[in-house]
């Protein structure tokens, strides 16, 4: 089944998760409206998902951004029914995921789809190498093809070595690698990652970002990322949902979430983040005023905006930020500098979709 | 912070002891007008006890030709005297040097050459005490009635870990298994399966399958989710993630579900012996209906022995790390051990040599002489100041109570402690003893009973407290609860033989050692999990570690403090029981009788039926502790 690039890798529709005894008497009444403490007074049911829709790309890094208890774990479970969706649809490579039986599902898991756990879920009782050649293993593989396969897996990963290791003597970021070799060995399309970095300390989270940053360069695999932490959204994603309370409030670039956060929730979330950072110059760039030069040194409208300081400090004029040929518009220190200091230019404000 | 201080008016508001003071008043006062009426005395002629021993004279002409019997539970005694047979064929077979060269093998794999050495010396030590065949065939009736209860209770154990459904409708079978008094199913077993090593074997199992199960069940469900996940993500059949995960994962826990069964199962087949299964038990159970310390302590030292050798066996299988390999020195070490045995079995002969023995009852019974009467003093006046002061007095109350004020107080003290459920419970299990024809009997035995948890609570809490706060002492303590907790039950009545006699305060006294090592260990480990933090705040903030005991140690701890006062009246009662035989008279004593005079069967049954509802009734008084959970806590499907 192979997925042709146009497609959406995962298609998501009006999906809901209830938990609970009541869970489809609730998702058909009204009550499925109700905030999660008034539903949980009511129903004892908790909705973890509620009416989420969104498409991954194939080759996308989608992550979804959330705090504890938001539904982002019970979420990437329903795409392959670890959690069985109470409602809704999902597909992968566009097949109906929800019609698939037993067997088809399986199927799904072992050849499509792979995932990352937080706590890693390495059997201590095997070796490095037989846990990464696991999913072979169920698969059927033969003990010296997936032997073949891990190792070369395990080189990718940057675990030369560690073959014959248990799980129990590698370090937390070790460990997680094995996890990460586990879920590539399989060949999958598709990559689910949840919250895999969050058990590692500050350090090997960053080199663990960058591995699955290099690894998404070379093996181009769908990833959906889910992660707490905004900084790590920032970092890895291509499109960001973020979730409260079971819903995605907004879903967009990082650059479309930090300059025009969609509600309070989200705009309270990013306060924090160093805009100049994150947003390109087509969100601060202007017309041209009468007479202002136009000779300035040209910068693409994708540079983020720290990045500008540069040019802005060797030239006097003013920036042009062009796409293409195109110009956009300016950008001078004046401009640079007031947004830098946190205040908001009146800048064009142009959406980067 | 009661209710009735909020609701009553400033100056008229009433202490929080005056409620139960006057109900506890309005019950005395009860008590001394009622004194006396509406008691139940026993009538070993009572017409229940003569129905049940018609139905066994009915079952006994019957046994061939109904066909329950015919086609049912005569086949299932004879499966399962097959195993017993084929065990013991098995172990005879390879005569004594060839069983301890296997033996020695199995404990050098299991846990090393140490242990190995203590296999070979201890199972020699059973030549040398004159028991070899006794030991042979104790074994034999073990491993048949261990390996039978692990192949149901894995299954069914692995099945309850998997499903909550499964494990919600097997828990209530468990308890209920867990809290009968190992005596009360040996004349229904009689009953239907006759006497003899298949009886015997199946009454072995029926005690030792519930921690099979319940241990598996755990093992199963403490294996990490995240890793049953994982396989479920990648594709894994529930078959595959069964095999490849959960059964791997759970392997060290599961060797303990072993490990237990066993030693349930060593400490139930010298009860069997009551309906003559085979082995050690008969010298203890004859040593204790004479009163012959000279003829039971040695079976008692050989089955405590079996015992400790199974025990470290497997718990050194358990302890193995998840990826621990057997190395090859240890394996040719166990292979030349083993063949050297079965080598020397078929040079040597098949009997152990009698000169190699060694006969101690003369001499064991002149030293128990010795003690008794060099010790008279003390013991009389510890047997007496008790008797006179704490049994008598209470058993009298208990005794010449009305029944149905007794029911009232039964009724009411459960309620508050446990609940409208559970004392509706008790108060059916002490109607149902009444009905019986056995409250007499049964008042005897909880007086018995109350005196020795009482016993048992203050010395078990008072050394629990102290190893918990005394890293030392819980070091020298820890061994000796060890050993006491790997000891067969029956074992505990010879030293109380020994200083007592017979008499009631025999089995007091071993419930009492038989019961303070789990209560101390239960105590122990509650005052210890109190979260460090909580300690550190209290001691932060000024506590001396008296303060800390009382105010923060003890009170957090209360959970598991209540779950000690549970086990130890759960164990207490099966000890008591047990302790029929050597003088403790009421129900254990029924029962005993029952299995010696086929006119008192019926008694004897009936007896032991009380017994359970005796346990249960206790159980179900005290079970709020272990039961009614927080109320914060809340379980998410």
């Amino acid at each position: 089944m192979r997925v042709s690039p146009d497609s959406a890798a995962i298609g998501v529709e009006g999906l809901w998760k209830i938990f609970g005894p009541k869970a489809a008497k609730v998702l058909a009444c009204d009550d499925r409206f109700l905030d999660p403490a008034a539903l949980r007074e009511k129903t004892g049911c908790t909705a973890a998902v509620r009416d989420v829709s969104f498409d991954v790309r194939p080759g996308e890094v989608f992550v979804v951004m959330g705090l504890s208890g938001s539904g982002k774990s019970t979420l990437v479970r329903c795409l392959t029914r670890l959690v069985e969706p109470t409602a809704g649809r999902v597909t992968i490579g566009g097949e109906d995921v929800g019609a698939a039986g037993p067997a088809r599902l399986r199927e799904l898991r072992r050849h499509h789809v792979s995932m990352v756990f937080q706590h890693f879920g390495l059997l201590p009782h095997r070796r490095v190498i037989d846990n990464v050649a696991y999913g072979l293993e169920v698969q059927g593989v033969a003990r010296a093809e997936r032997h073949a396969r891990a190792a070369e897996i395990l080189s990718l990963v940057g675990l030369d070595g560690h073959a014959g290791a248990y799980p129990d003597q590698l370090s937390g970021g070790m460990q997680q690698r094995v996890g990460l070799a586990r879920a590539l060995a399989v060949d999958p399309q598709v990559m689910l990652f949840d919250e895999p970095f969050s058990a590692l300390d500050p350090l090997i989270r960053r080199d663990m970002q960058a591995e699955v940053m290099r690894l998404h360069r070379e093996v181009g695999k769908t990833m959906v990322f889910i992660t707490h932490d905004l900084a790590e959204a920032l970092k890895l994603g291509e499109r960001i949902a973020i979730m409260r309370a079971g819903s995605i409030v907004q879903l967009g670039t990082p650059e479309e979430l930090v300059g025009a956060p969609a509600d309070d929730y989200v705009a309270d979330f990013v306060s924090d983040v160093p805009r100049g950072h994150v947003l390109s110059l087509r969100w601060i760039a202007r017309p041209p005023e009468p007479g202002e030069p136009l000779d300035g040194p040209a910068l693409p409208a994708t540079t983020v905006i720290k990045d500008a300081v540069a040019a802005a400090s060797e030239s006097s004029r003013p920036i042009r930020v062009v796409d293409g040929d195109e110009l956009v518009g300016l950008v001078d220190r004046v401009d640079l500098l007031t947004f830098l200091s946190g205040q908001e230019t009146g800048g064009a404000g142009v959406t980067a979709a | 912070m009661s209710s009735t201080a909020v609701s009553t008016p400033r100056g008229l508001r009433v202490p929080r002891w005056v409620a139960p003071a006057g109900i506890a008043a309005g019950f005395a006062a009860a008590y001394l007008v009622f004194r006396g009426t509406g008691t139940l005395p026993h009538d070993s002629e009572a017409p229940q006890f003569a129905a049940v021993t018609e139905l066994r004279e009915w079952i006994d002409d019957h046994r061939n030709d109904n066909p329950v019997f015919l086609y049912f539970l005569n086949y299932v005694r004879l499966f399962v005297g097959g195993v017993y047979g084929a065990f013991h064929a098995a172990l005879t077979a390879l005569g004594w040097p060839g069983l301890i060269g296997v033996t020695g093998a199995l404990a050098w794999l299991a846990g090393g050459r140490r242990i190995a050495a203590a296999a070979v010396a201890g199972f020699c030590s059973f030549g040398v005490l004159g028991l070899w065949e006794s030991s042979v065939e104790t074994l034999a009736l073990v491993a048949a009635a261990v390996l039978l209860s692990l192949a149901i209770g894995v299954p069914l154990g692995v099945w309850a870990g998997l499903s909550r459904r499964v494990h919600r409708t097997v828990t209530p079978v468990l308890d209920v298994m867990q809290i009968m008094p190992t005596f009360a199913y040996l004349a229904p077993l009689a009953l239907f399966f006759h006497i003899g090593a298949p009886a015997g074997t199946i009454a072995t199992m029926i005690y030792a399958i519930p921690p099979a199960i319940r241990i598996t069940a755990l093992a199963i469900q403490q294996v990490s989710p995240t890793a049953v996940e994982a396989s479920a993500s990648l594709g894994a059949t529930r078959a595959q993630t069964l095999v490849k995960v959960h059964l791997p994962l759970a392997r060290s826990t599961m060797a303990l579900a072993v490990n237990q069964t066993i030693m349930m199962a060593l400490s139930m087949v010298v009860i069997a012996n009551l309906i003559n299964a085979p082995g050690l038990g008969s010298d203890i159970i004859l040593g204790l209906s004479r009163a012959q310390v000279g003829i039971m302590l040695p079976a008692g030292v050989a089955i405590v022995v079996m015992a400790m050798l199974l025990d470290r066996m497997t718990v050194a299988v358990a302890r193995r790390g998840p990826h621990s390999r057997i190395g090859r020195a240890r394996l040719a070490g166990a292979g030349a051990l083993a063949v050297a045995g079965v080598a020397l079995g078929f040079a040597l002969p098949r009997e152990w040599p009698r000169a190699l023995t060694v006969d101690l009852a003369a001499e064991i019974n002149d030293a128990v002489l010795w003690a008794e009467t060099s010790w008279y003093g003390v013991t009389t006046f510890v047997k007496d100041t008790t008797s006179y002061l704490l049994l008598n007095p209470l058993e009298g109350l208990f005794t010449s109570a009305p029944w149905w004020l007794v029911a009232a107080a039964v009724l009411l003290v459960a309620w508050r402690v446990s609940g409208v459920r559970p004392a509706l419970t008790a108060l059916g299990c002490l109607l149902a003893i009444a009905l019986l024809g056995t409250w007499e009997h049964a008042m005897r035995t909880m007086t018995t009973v109350a005196v020795a948890v009482s016993v048992t609570l203050v010395v078990g809490l008072a050394l629990g407290v102290a190893a918990a706060r005394s890293a030392r002492w819980s070091a020298v303590q820890r061994p000796v609860l060890d050993a006491a907790q790997t000891m067969p039950a029956f074992v505990y009545l010879l030293p109380a033989l020994a200083l007592f006699g017979t008499t009631r305060f025999t089995a007091i006294f071993a419930s009492i050692v038989y019961a303070v090592p789990p209560v101390v260990r239960l105590v122990e480990e509650g005052i210890r999990n109190v979260p460090g933090p909580v300690v550190e705040a209290a001691v932060s903030a000024g506590s001396t570690p008296g303060q800390l005991l009382w105010k923060v140690q003890l009170p957090m701890a209360r959970r598991a403090i209540l779950l000690a006062a549970n086990q130890g009246i759960v164990m207490t009662l099966a000890m008591v029981v047990v302790g029929g035989l050597v003088g403790a008279g009421a129900l254990g004593y029924d029962v005993v009788l029952g299995f010696s005079q086929r006119t008192d069967f019926g008694m004897g049954f009936i007896a032991g039926v009380a017994t359970v509802l005796l346990g249960v009734m206790l159980d179900r008084i005290t079970q709020g502790a272990d039961r009614r959970t927080s109320p914060h806590q809340r379980t998410v499907t």
